[in-house]
C-alpha cells in the first residue's frame, strides 16, 4: 500500500498509509491528516486512491498545493513525489513490488469484475442441475466511478472462474512510454545537389520522410540504437555512399551520402 | 459474396514484445472477405493464447461462412447482428472450455472485429483492444475501451493526458470468455476510399502515443507493411512491455454490395 511521509523542515512527523479511498488534508480536526498551521486551509487538499493510483486534488485552498515545486489543481501521484502544503512536506511512496515476484505480472491485462457478476459466474457444483448462471446484472455501470476501493475480489467460490482480479503488482515507476529515442544526439541532412543545394533539414521527429511522393520516398527513423534509413516507395531504392540498399533498414553513419530521387544529400550528426 | 481482395489491402504484424516470453495475442485478416479480427488473451500459463486463439479462429471462420451463405444479401443491421452473434458464440466456447478444463480456468480475451461491407465498416469490440481510423492525415480512435481507465476519463476523474501516467492501464471491465454472457459493442461507420484502419492490442497504444502513431501512418502510408513493422518497432523501442499486434487495412475504392437485380445487370455491362 502506498503511504505519505509527513515532515516539517526535514524532520519526519509521521507516516500515513493511504488505506482509505479518500483522505482529507487540512487544518480542521475532521481531516484524516490534520496540520495545525495557519497557512493551511480548513480543508486544504484530498487524496483519492483507486487501486494503484492515488489522485491528489487541491480543495480550493488559500495558499495552494505544490507537487515537486509546481502548483497543482489535480495530480496523479508518482512514486517519490513531494507534496508541499505550507511549510509541511508530504512524500508519496508507492508500494514496492512483492519480493521475488518480479515484474512478471506487470501490466498484464486483467479483468475487473463487478462483485455481482463474479458471483453470477461462480461454477455450479457438478451434481447440481442448476439452470445456467443468469448474469442478468448489467455490466458494470459505465458511471460507476470510483469503483469499490477493494475492487472485485472474487468470492472464493468463483475464484476458479475468474482471472485473479486482485490489484496487480504496482509498477515501480511511471509506466508512461519512455522516449529513449530522444536521447539520440540531433542529426540533420544537408542537400548537396539540385535547386535546394545547401539546405539543411533537422531530424527532430522519430520519423522523417525524404524524396518525392509517387516517385521515390525513404524514411529516416530515430531509434535508441541510432538513425536508420528505409525504403518506403518507388521502383528505385536509395543509394548510400554509392551503394544501393535493399528493403532492410540501413544504419546511418555520420557523413553518409544519400542519393534519392536524383538528389544527393549528406547525413551528419549535430552536437 | 463480393470478393474484396481488390478493394482492401491488409497487412498484419505481431510480436511478443521485449519482456514477455510468449505471445498471447491472436490475429487474422482476410482481404477477400473484408474481415480483420484481433484478440489479446489473458490467463495463466498458455491459457491466454488459447482464449485469443479460439476467439479469432471461430469468429473469422464462422463469419466468413455466414457471409458466404448470405451471398451479399445483408443490410447493415444484419451484418451488425452477425458480428455480435459470433462474438457471443466465441464467448460461450471459451467460457465452456475454461469451466471444463482446470488448466484453462479463468482465461479470457479482448476482441476487436472489423468487417467491411457495402461501403461501410462494422466494428465490434470487447475490452481494450482498439480500432483507429486514419483519414485526411488525422488519426482518430474509433472504439472506446471497456476499461477502468476509460471509465475514469469519462467521469472526469482524470484527463486523457493524465491517463498516460496511470498505474491502472491494464484493467478491463469487459472480456470474452470470463462470464457466461457478454455484450459486444457493435457500430457501423461509413467508409471513404483512402481510409486506413488500424486494429491494435494495448501493447501498441500503451507504448506509443497516438501522435507517434499518426506520424507513422502519415509518413509511411505508401508502404503499409513497413508502417505496421515500424509501429511494432516503436513499441519495442519504447520498452515493449506487452505483446504488440497491429492490423492495417487500406480501402482502395468504394465497394457497394451489388445485391439488387438492376445492380447485377449493371455489373454485367461494366
Amino acid at each position: 500500500m502506498a503511504k505519505l511521509i509527513l515532515s516539517l523542515e526535514g524532520s519526519m512527523i509521521r507516516e500515513v498509509a493511504l488505506d482509505k479511498e479518500r483522505i482529507m488534508i487540512g487544518r480542521k480536526p475532521s481531516n484524516e491528516i490534520q496540520i495545525e498551521n495557519l497557512a493551511v486551509s480548513g480543508e486544504h487538499a484530498c487524496i483519492v486512491t483507486i487501486l494503484n493510483d492515488s489522485f491528489l486534488e487541491d480543495m480550493g485552498s488559500t495558499n495552494g498545493t505544490l507537487v515537486n515545486g509546481n502548483p497543482i489543481k489535480k495530480h496523479i501521484l508518482q512514486n517519490n513525489d513531494v507534496i508541499e502544503i505550507g511549510k509541511y512536506k508530504l512524500k508519496y511512496v508507492a508500494e514496492a513490488p512483492a519480493a521475488g515476484h518480479g515484474n512478471e505480472d506487470f501490466e498484464k491485462t486483467m479483468i475487473l469484475r463487478a462483485p455481482s457478476k463474479a458471483a453470477a459466474a461462480a461454477p455450479k457444483p457438478a451434481n447440481e442441475p442448476a439452470p445456467p448462471p443468469k448474469p442478468s446484472t448489467p455490466p458494470p455501470t459505465p458511471r460507476s466511478v470510483p469503483p469499490p476501493a477493494k475492487p472485485a475480489e472474487p468470492a472464493p467460490a468463483s475464484a476458479s472462474a475468474s482471472v485473479p482480479a486482485s490489484a496487480p503488482a504496482p509498477a515501480p515507476a511511471a509506466v508512461a512510454p519512455a522516449k529513449p529515442a530522444d536521447a539520440q544526439p540531433l542529426a540533420a541532412v544537408q542537400i548537396l545537389s539540385g535547386p535546394s543545394a545547401g539546405k539543411e533539414l533537422d531530424l527532430v521527429k522519430n520519423l522523417t520522410t525524404l524524396g518525392k511522393p509517387g516517385l521515390q520516398v525513404a524514411v529516416i527513423t530515430r531509434r535508441p540504437q541510432g538513425y536508420f534509413i528505409t525504403h518506403v516507395e518507388g521502383a528505385k531504392f536509395p543509394i548510400i555512399n554509392g551503394k544501393m540498399i535493399d528493403a532492410q533498414a540501413q544504419p546511418l553513419q555520420d557523413h553518409d551520402v544519400i542519393e534519392l530521387a536524383g538528389v544527393k544529400m549528406e547525413f551528419f550528426v549535430k552536437q | 459474396m463480393n470478393d474484396l481482395s481488390n478493394v482492401i489491402e491488409i497487412t498484419t504484424a505481431t510480436h511478443p514484445g521485449m519482456v514477455r516470453s510468449h505471445n498471447e495475442d491472436s490475429i487474422s485478416a482476410d482481404a477477400a472477405t473484408g474481415l480483420a479480427v484481433l484478440a489479446d488473451g489473458m490467463g495463466g500459463y498458455n491459457a491466454g493464447e488459447v482464449a485469443s486463439g479460439i476467439a479469432v479462429a471461430m469468429i473469422s471462420a464462422e463469419l466468413k461462412k455466414a457471409l458466404a451463405a448470405a451471398n451479399g444479401e445483408l443490410d447493415a443491421a444484419a451484418v451488425e447482428r452477425l458480428v455480435g452473434e459470433h462474438a457471443v458464440r466465441a464467448n460461450n466456447a471459451i467460457f465452456q472450455a475454461a469451466q471444463n478444463q482446470a488448466q484453462y480456468a479463468g482465461m479470457g480475451t479482448t476482441l476487436v472485429v472489423a468487417l467491411w461491407h457495402d461501403n461501410s465498416l462494422v466494428v465490434g469490440h470487447i475490452g481494450d483492444s482498439r480500432l483507429y481510423r486514419f483519414r485526411d492525415n488525422k488519426l482518430e480512435q474509433v472504439t472506446r475501451d471497456h476499461s477502468l481507465l476509460q471509465e475514469q476519463i469519462d467521469s472526469g476523474l482524470i484527463t486523457k493526458a493524465q491517463a498516460r501516467h496511470s498505474q491502472n492501464k491494464n484493467l478491463v471491465t469487459r472480456a470474452v470468455g470470463i462470464d457466461p454472457e457478454v455484450e459486444t459493442e457493435v457500430h457501423s461507420y461509413p467508409v471513404q476510399a483512402g481510409d486506413i484502419y488500424l486494429l491494435c492490442s494495448d501493447g501498441l497504444n500503451d507504448m506509443v502515443t497516438d501522435e507517434d502513431m499518426e506520424l507513422t501512418l502519415a509518413s509511411l502510408q505508401a508502404n503499409l507493411p513497413l508502417a505496421a513493422a515500424q509501429l511494432v518497432q516503436q513499441a519495442n523501442d519504447n520498452g515493449g512491455r506487452d505483446n504488440v499486434s497491429v492490423i492495417l487495412a487500406r480501402v482502395l475504392k468504394s465497394f457497394p454490395a451489388r445485391s439488387g437485380l438492376v445492380d447485377r445487370l449493371k455489373s454485367w455491362f461494366r
